[in-house]
């Protein structure tokens, strides 16, 4: 038997044994999340273990190093137990932008000292991060952002806004693309600067969503004062870092719809509408619509498997995840479409026990977000466009 | 198993595209077709073929092949679906040979090396109806004597009329609609009562219809077990499936390729028309439609090898995604290159006709897609 082999025994015996009932289950509400930080509480007891007990073995960030308190697996086991979980169902354990987005960034441009100090507690779950990239001017063409941050001895004093940050008023630290030189060109002058929301003069205020929630803000920074230290990579060249962040990003973006787990489509839609005398869906054109779907689901899977070996073999494309996040966003929200049509009138409820408060139609409404969130469909195509096929006019 | 062709395969490939690019380029394809060539392919390709150990691929080296799998067939349907090249490759290498290999010791070895010598041509008869529906074949086997007499009529026989050997799907029990009852025949095309029409259809390419009428066989024709074909002929129409699958992302492949060029070379308004966002958009999204069909079809040639109990549905999978990105990228290739593209003397309309064969090759989007919710259950 070879390692690999050993390893996927005794991680599903592990998985087994550790990995509570409960938290093998469909996410359906937002207490089902844990997202750590400083005033974080469980929801229940399951949910502590099951997030103790991954944190223990370094698998909450299993590919990450173990001295910034990692799992140490490599791209082979880190599958392994990516495919061991999915076959129970087993939720995340913990869901975190540092563990999506920034710890990849520290990883490849922090300096030790910003590792030590950030990825362990990351890991932990201890610090709970926001993304302070875009503002009200500066969305798609997020380059021209305005924040600006001017040199004071040994500090930096931030000033500006930035919007739609995601639960910037649960996090406690943010991370955040700010101008530091206003005379150069405008992807030159921007550094990538990491600090504390509790730091004085920065105040957020949450924007009601379409789903009836407001997990974003508008976060103000009035003359907030960073030390210089807190810079990530270069000062000024904040873009490249900013750049790498976005891939990891889209990545995990496009990986949102769930692939693949728990009950197949068709068999949802069938619990909900019924079926015909030869036990088919009894809404025909629904049921061509599903598999369809299916169909597509599965192929995204397959190519989401084949990026990762291509990255492996160093044939990867690194614009490819901008092509994944477009492909993925847009099928996530195909699904929720075929949801809500095999929901049917129940799906219709906003505000009772019996509909988990509206659970279906606000998590239909909360994806129409994904084709916008992280660059939206139309700058995934552009950067396809321009920089896989390499058509002009960039 | 990682989702990329391995060193051999790789190797495969380039002598593959090499031997294609070079010796069958779609001028190739054009000569047979404009000449009304009378067998409609290179005997002089299929002999280098068999040299190159591609007529054999499948093959067990026992009985002179090379003994590769599905992925090594899929990389050779890919550059076929390049440059369109007409060849018995699908009809005889991968789908007569999958059959044979079900077949008895002596079928095997009577067959088996001839067609790795490239001395041997075969072809699968299976359709009836207008759509490709196995369970509901029709034609009756009926016992007689020591064997068996055959009528009914088969069509979209891929070179059907070329064959030495015919391989034909037949109902010696139950009743259309069951998968019960079927049984594999290995029959001479010359064989009394058999009338061969060359089809020729809308891409160029060879098939036939073929009426069998009391047409007498012995019992040592029956490849397999009589009435229990029905897993035999599942799994050769699989390969099949998933080599058509291939076929169709190589032909997409193309077809998008000489479209981005054009977008590059062709100037509207004073600009490339690749500046153009709407036209940038549509191509993003052809491009993102390929990769993930072209990961679809090596998962289901992969686990077709692997022999894995989730074959099936990755098959249908493949097939039927890879359908549909074909449909749209002869579509958008025609469209992209405007007017010319409506022209003979530009190939992207020979891609187009391709691909709409292809996709009714064993079993359109619909069927495939409809196959994959009957297994889910729904
Ligand atoms: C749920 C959600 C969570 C988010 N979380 C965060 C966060 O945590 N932190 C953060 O910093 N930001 C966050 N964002 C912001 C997000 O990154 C921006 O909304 C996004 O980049 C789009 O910018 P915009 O909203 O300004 O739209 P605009 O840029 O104004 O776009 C409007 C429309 O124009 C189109 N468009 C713009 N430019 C082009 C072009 N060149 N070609 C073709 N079409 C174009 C767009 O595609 C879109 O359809 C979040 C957004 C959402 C919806």
């Amino acid at each position: 038997m070879s390692d690999l082999d050993q390893f996927r025994r005794d991680t599903r015996a592990w998985l087994d044994s550790n990995c509570p009932p409960e938290m093998r289950k469909p996410v359906t509400a937002d207490e089902d999340v844990f997202w750590g930080g400083r005033n974080t509480k469980f929801s229940s007891e399951p949910q502590r273990l099951w997030f103790e007990r991954m944190r223990d073995k370094g698998w909450t960030v299993p590919d990450w190093p173990k001295q910034y308190g990692g799992g140490g697996l490599d791209g082979a086991e880190a599958k392994v137990l990516r495919e061991e979980m999915s076959a129970i169902g087993a939720r995340p354990p913990l869901s975190s932008f540092g563990i999506w987005m920034l710890g990849p960034a520290l990883l490849k441009y922090g300096n030790e000292e910003q590792k030590q100090e950030h990825l362990p507690k990351i890991a932990a779950g201890l610090i709970r991060w926001c993304q302070g990239y875009s503002e009200p001017n500066a969305g798609s063409d997020l380059a021209s952002l305005q924040t600006r941050a001017e040199s004071d001895g040994d500090d930096y004093i931030i000033n500006g806004q930035k919007i739609w940050t995601s639960y910037a008023n649960y996090a406690d630290w943010i991370f955040c693309l700010v101008r530091t030189d206003g005379t150069a060109k405008k992807h030159d002058g921007i550094s990538f600067i990491l600090f504390d929301m509790t730091s004085p003069g920065v105040s957020t205020k949450p924007i009601l969503l379409i789903s009836g929630k407001s997990p974003f803000c508008e976060t103000f920074f009035d003359n907030v004062r960073v030390p210089k230290i807190r810079v990530v990579g270069t000062v000024n060249r904040g873009w490249d870092v900013a750049k790498y962040l976005l891939q990891h990003e889209r990545a995990m973006i496009s990986g949102m719809g769930e692939r693949g787990a728990g009950r197949p489509l068709g068999q949802v839609a069938a619990d909900s509408i019924g079926v015909d005398a030869e036990g088919q869906l009894d809404d025909a054109m629904l049921r061509g619509q599903i598999a369809t779907f299916e169909v597509d689901e599965a192929a995204l899977s397959c190519a989401a498997e084949r990026a990762v070996d291509l990255a492996k073999a160093g044939q990867g494309h690194p614009a490819f995840s901008s092509a994944m996040k477009y492909y993925g966003t847009e099928l996530n929200k195909r699904r929720h479409e075929i949801l809500m049509s095999a929901g049917g009138i129940d799906a219709l409820e906003w505000e009772s026990p019996r509909s988990h408060e509206g659970a279906k139609p606000r998590a239909w409404l909360r994806t129409k977000a994904n084709s916008i969130e992280g660059g939206t469909s139309e700058v995934m195509l552009g950067i396809v466009a321009k920089r896989i096929l390499d058509l002009p006019g960039a | 198993m990682p989702l990329i062709l391995n060193e051999e395969q790789t190797m495969l490939r380039d002598s593959a595209r090499g031997f294609i690019g070079d010796k069958a380029p779609i001028a190739h394809f054009r000569q047979l077709r404009d000449s009304k060539d009378a067998i409609g392919f290179s005997k002089e390709h299929w002999k280098t073929f068999a040299e190159m150990g591609f007529a054999g691929l499948l093959v067990p080296e026992a009985y002179g092949g090379s003994g590769l799998g599905a992925v090594e067939a899929g990389v050779i349907m890919e550059e076929i679906g390049r440059t369109l090249m007409p060849s018995p490759f699908f009809a005889t290498a991968v789908l007569a040979v999958t059959a044979l290999r079900g077949g008895s010791e002596a079928q095997q070895a009577a067959y088996l090396p001839k067609i790795a010598e490239g001395a041997l041509l075969a072809a699968l008869a299976v359709d009836e109806g207008t759509k490709h529906r196995p369970s509901n074949i029709a034609m009756k086997a009926e016992r007689s004597g020591n064997g068996f007499k055959l009528s009914g009529d088969k069509a979209f026989v891929v070179d059907g009329h070329m064959a030495d050997l015919l391989i034909v799907a037949a109902r010696s029990g139950g009743s259309a609609g069951e998968r019960e009852g079927l049984t594999l025949f290995a029959i001479d095309p010359k064989a009394k009562g058999i009338a061969i029409e060359r089809t020729v259809m809308v891409d160029a390419h060879n098939a036939a219809r073929i009426v069998f009428d009391n047409v007498a066989v012995d019992a040592d024709s029956v490849i397999g077990d009589v009435d229990q074909g029905g897993a035999l002929l599942d799994r050769v129409l699989n390969i099949g499936r998933g080599a058509v699958a291939a076929e169709m992302v190589g032909l997409s492949d193309e077809v998008f390729g000489r479209t981005v060029t054009y977008l590059k070379e062709r100037k509207q308004f004073g600009k490339l028309i690749g500046e153009f966002q709407a036209l940038q958009h549509r191509a993003a999204h052809l491009y993102t439609e390929i990769e993930v069909t072209r990961a679809a079809a090596m998962k289901a040639l992969q686990l077709l090898d692997a022999d894995a109990p989730t074959a099936a549905a990755a098959v249908a999978v493949a097939k039927a995604k890879a359908g549909t990105t074909a449909t749209l990228a002869v579509q958008e290739g025609v469209q992209m290159h405007g007017g010319m593209g409506m022209t003979d003397q530009f190939d992207v309309g020979l891609f187009m006709k391709r691909a709409r064969v292809c996709q009714e090759l064993l079993g359109d989007s619909n069927f495939h897609a409809d196959q994959l919710a009957r297994m889910k259950k729904y």
